[in-house]
């Protein structure tokens, strides 16, 4: 925009401009204030659980609500697990349908099908939970986890992880829901982040001779592994902080086991379950701490995913 | 076009008609261009020099829509043929862009890259084979001392040239080159034409430019193309000092353009 | 040289099939939701949705007092959201070439965009209803509207960057001021990307689940009264599946289905908008 001011034609004009600039100036601040009063009203809510329990809070397993011990080990645990899960399988399958929508598919289906891609992002989570708990379930137990129990359960290390009745819910099937909601978001970053490769620079890795995959091992994903990383980190800062669809398929029990066939707990289910019939007031801050540290878990990871997302984009200015 | 008749064909083009959709982008070319020689393809913006450069190694095949008829003859076989195998192709036939365009990598496995995908070899022989490609391209005395550097932190200049350097490590027969100083200094530009001057003892070039001069500097033969079609071609002096065609000589003379 | 050819193919076909099949994966949830949604939400489908308020367990109701409340609770968290959002969108946008509130405020809005909402929830819960002694229509309309806020923002700073300058120039070389130029010029060339932004926003909270939890919470009966609790179907959904009556989980699946045409409509009527903005540019 043009620095010099414009013609002024009336004293009134000035007014009324500067009446204007610190009223956007006002909203903008709100917003700001906004994030401080969230982070402030969330502190001061948990005092009385910091007092009671200082650090120890996070390194605590137990949860008990008549003698007031609260520790938030199990959620904390429970919520780390459950989108490490979502990674492990919403990456490689996000960075396939990225590669699939940018490089393979005809050009006149690439719009409905990644319209087709976000509209999954659309579809609200107690929808993914509710068809988690009533379809997707069942099925599970009945068809997937005993196969994994067999082929798994003597295996040293892995087999750990399948213990326990092929029950349907648990960490497991909270990690897989959440692997389907968070691959939308990593997928159209990736997609996005693909297409502003320049295509010269593409046509000359094929003007070698390479192979389509080539290009897009060799060439795409070096040129835009920040923005990937951003995208990926933005994937979890919303498993993280997801509490619907969890709450419904993870089973809401408050205990630490190995088994991700075993029903489990995240912060945000925890909350979910437990803040209305909270009576007391350590119990009430003992929660609230919890979505404190939900908060700054999720704030420093999608703080991360900008900054990477936003490096990507001075680069891309420099160079062009 | 006596004396032309001397120096083996390298590539004929056949009745080559290349389409973009509906778009009749060439329109009936037949050409034979010379083996190490320089050919330079000259014409206003949208004559289709550079689409006919990207017949050669059939870079339209990664944009539905378009496609090409007809017949590119290379060592007695139609590369346009379905059969041809796109990537064998493209490392025989060596291309640049109009701008430099390094990979995202050190100067080294940029220049190392292509050569990879075809050879199995040694740590000490792909030194070797960088450093042959770095010194064809005249580029080696400048980053010898960093070549794990990133490609992206040289000159636009040296961008260029390490982008030539890459093409010719795999050791094309061809090297098609797509305005390629187009986006670089006039120093820069001259240093790429000695070079181009140097490389066709041993690879035949095919340049397009919108640069006349250029074309008169360091090519053998040249084309000139106006509207999707070929109005004339014939070594550089004839075309440049008595062309036979009334538009080539308005075109070359700056009446038109 | 041939073999480290076939190597290479193999490997392309291997990992472009792979690309395949995860485009194939991706859709087959999709797919695979949404044929759920409909089967089973079209079975308890019917005219008593509309017309009657939700049951107790083993008789018949609707879910109209839970439309109501979800639509009143939206469409007042929309009225409060946006003007909020665009005056701080039109500040990024317009305003924010210096100081460090622009950029500050820029980060702060994408991470609010993506902060879990239950946190937002709870945040209303503190300064809200603590403070009024009890949950409220109030208070989930508050939740939301902070939810329509990011939104609103985002797309509205982008819209106006979109905004050519030299239309801005070509306003103030007329002589008008600043605040004539935006509020008639830029943000009318913008609109339709604005209320793309909008639609989002509502798109976005008509599903929210979390947050209203601990703000409207639920009412069994019709209530209009802001002030006190108020239903509304993302909750009713949440609470009538989890329960273990049959009636009241079909009555869940038809909420649902209701929820997802709405929300997923609103989203293809947005898209739909943005693209014929863009065109008619």
């Amino acid at each position: 925009m043009s620095k010099e001011t414009p013609p002024i034609f009336a004293k009134k004009q000035l007014l009324i401009d500067a009446l204007f600039r610190h009223t956007t100036r006002f909203f903008a601040f709100l917003v700001f204030a906004l994030l401080a009063g969230i982070i402030l009203s969330l502190i001061i809510g948990s005092m009385p659980s910091i007092k009671a329990y200082g650090l120890h809070f996070i390194v605590d397993d137990t949860w008990n609500p008549v003698t007031e011990k609260f520790g938030a080990l199990t959620p904390i645990i429970g919520t780390l697990v459950t989108s490490f899960i979502a990674l492990l399988i919403g990456v490689p399958i996000s960075f396939g349908i990225a590669l699939f929508l940018t490089e393979l598919s005809p050009r006149w289906l690439r719009r409905p099908l990644g319209i087709a891609i976000e509209l999954l992002a659309g579809i609200p989570s107690i929808i993914y939970g509710m068809w988690g708990l009533f379809v997707f379930a069942p099925a599970f137990a009945e068809h997937v986890q005993p196969w994994l129990k067999d082929h798994l359960s003597e295996l040293p290390f892995v087999g750990i992880l399948v213990q326990g009745p092929p029950m349907g819910i648990g960490m497991l099937t909270a990690g897989l829901i959440l692997a389907i909601m968070v691959i939308p978001f990593i997928a159209s970053v990736m997609r996005d982040v693909f297409q502003i490769v320049p295509a010269l620079l593409k046509e000359s890795a094929y003007g070698l001779g390479a192979t389509t995959w080539e290009v897009v091992w060799h060439i795409v994903l070096p040129y835009t592994k920040i923005g990937v990383v951003g995208g990926i980190m933005l994937g979890l800062g919303r498993a993280l902080g997801e509490t619907m669809a969890v709450t419904f398929v993870i089973g809401n029990a408050h205990n630490l086991t190995a088994s991700l066939f075993m029903p489990g707990n995240s912060i945000a289910s925890s909350l979910a379950n437990e803040f209305t019939e909270a009576d007391g007031e350590l119990y009430t801050s003992a929660l609230i701490e919890l979505g404190l540290l939900l908060f700054a878990i999720t704030f420093i990871v999608l703080s991360l995913s900008k900054i990477l997302l936003q490096q990507l984009r001075k680069n891309e200015g420099r160079e062009s | 076009m006596n004396q032309t008749n001397s120096v083996p064909n390298k590539i004929q083009v056949k009745n080559l008609n290349f389409y973009y959709g509906n778009f009749h982008g060439l329109k009936n070319i037949n050409l034979d261009l010379k083996e190490k020689k320089v050919t330079a393809f000259i014409g206003p913006s949208g004559c289709g020099k550079s689409t006919l450069l990207r017949t050669f190694n059939r870079m339209y095949d990664l944009y539905p829509g378009q496609r090409a008829e007809g017949e590119i003859v290379m060592a007695g076989k139609n590369i346009l043929d379905r059969s041809q195998d796109v990537n064998m192709l493209r490392a025989k036939i060596g291309m640049v862009f109009q701008k430099p365009t390094p990979f995202p990598m050190s100067i080294h496995d940029n220049v190392a890259f292509g050569v990879k995908l075809y050879e199995r070899l040694s740590r000490g022989e792909m030194a070797d084979r960088v450093e042959w490609a770095l010194r064809k391209a005249a580029l080696w005395d400048e980053v010898k001392d960093k070549l794990n550097q990133s490609g992206t932190s040289l000159s636009g200049g040296q961008q260029q040239r390490l982008c030539i350097a890459r093409g010719i490590a795999v050791k094309p027969e061809v090297l098609l080159l797509d305005e390629p100083t187009s986006a670089l200094d006039p120093i820069s530009t001259a240093r790429i034409e000695e070079l181009i001057f140097e490389l066709k003892e041993d690879f035949t070039i095919l340049i397009v430019t919108h640069n006349m001069q250029q074309a008169a500097r360091v090519s053998d033969y040249t084309a000139y193309m106006y509207l999707g079609e070929l109005i004339e071609f014939g070594d550089t002096d004839t075309i440049f000092t008595t062309p036979k065609q009334k538009a080539t000589e308005d075109y070359i003379t700056g009446k038109f353009g | 040289m041939l073999s480290i050819y076939r190597r290479r193919q193999f490997v392309n076909y291997l990992n472009l099939t792979g690309s395949m099949l995860t485009m194939a994966f991706g859709l087959f949830w999709l797919i695979w939701i949404l044929s759920t949604l409909f089967v089973k939400g079209f079975d308890s489908l019917d005219l008593d949705l509309f017309r009657k308020m939700t049951p107790p367990p083993g008789s018949d109701g609707g879910l109209l007092n839970a439309i109501f409340g979800s639509a009143l609770m939206s469409v007042l968290a929309t009225l409060i959201g946006t003007p909020v959002g665009i005056l701080a969108g039109t500040y990024l946008a317009e305003f924010g070439h210096r100081g460090w509130l622009a950029p500050t405020t820029r980060f702060i809005n994408d991470i609010l965009l993506s902060a879990p909402s239950i946190v937002i929830g709870l945040f209303i819960y503190e300064m809200y209803v603590t403070k009024v002694g009890h949950f409220s229509g109030w208070g989930g309309t508050f939740a939301l509207a902070l939810l329509v806020i990011p939104v609103v923002v985002r797309t509205t700073e982008d819209m106006l960057r979109l905004v050519p300058n030299s239309l801005r120039e070509a306003a103030a070389a007329l002589g008008a001021p600043q605040w004539k130029v935006i509020m008639q010029i830029t943000w009318r060339a913008s609109k339709a990307g604005m209320m793309t932004g909008v639609l989002l926003a509502v798109a976005r909270i008509s599903g929210e689940t979390a947050p209203l939890l601990f703000t409207a919470l639920n009412n069994q009966f019709w209530s209009s009264d802001m002030n006190a609790p108020m239903a509304n179907l993302p909750v009713v959904i949440f609470q009538f599946a989890m329960s273990p009556f049959e009636d009241w989980q079909n009555l869940a699946w038809a909420g649902a289905l209701l929820i997802t045409i709405g929300v997923l409509g609103l989203n293809i009527i947005a898209r739909s908008m943005f693209k014929q903005s863009q065109i008619s540019q």
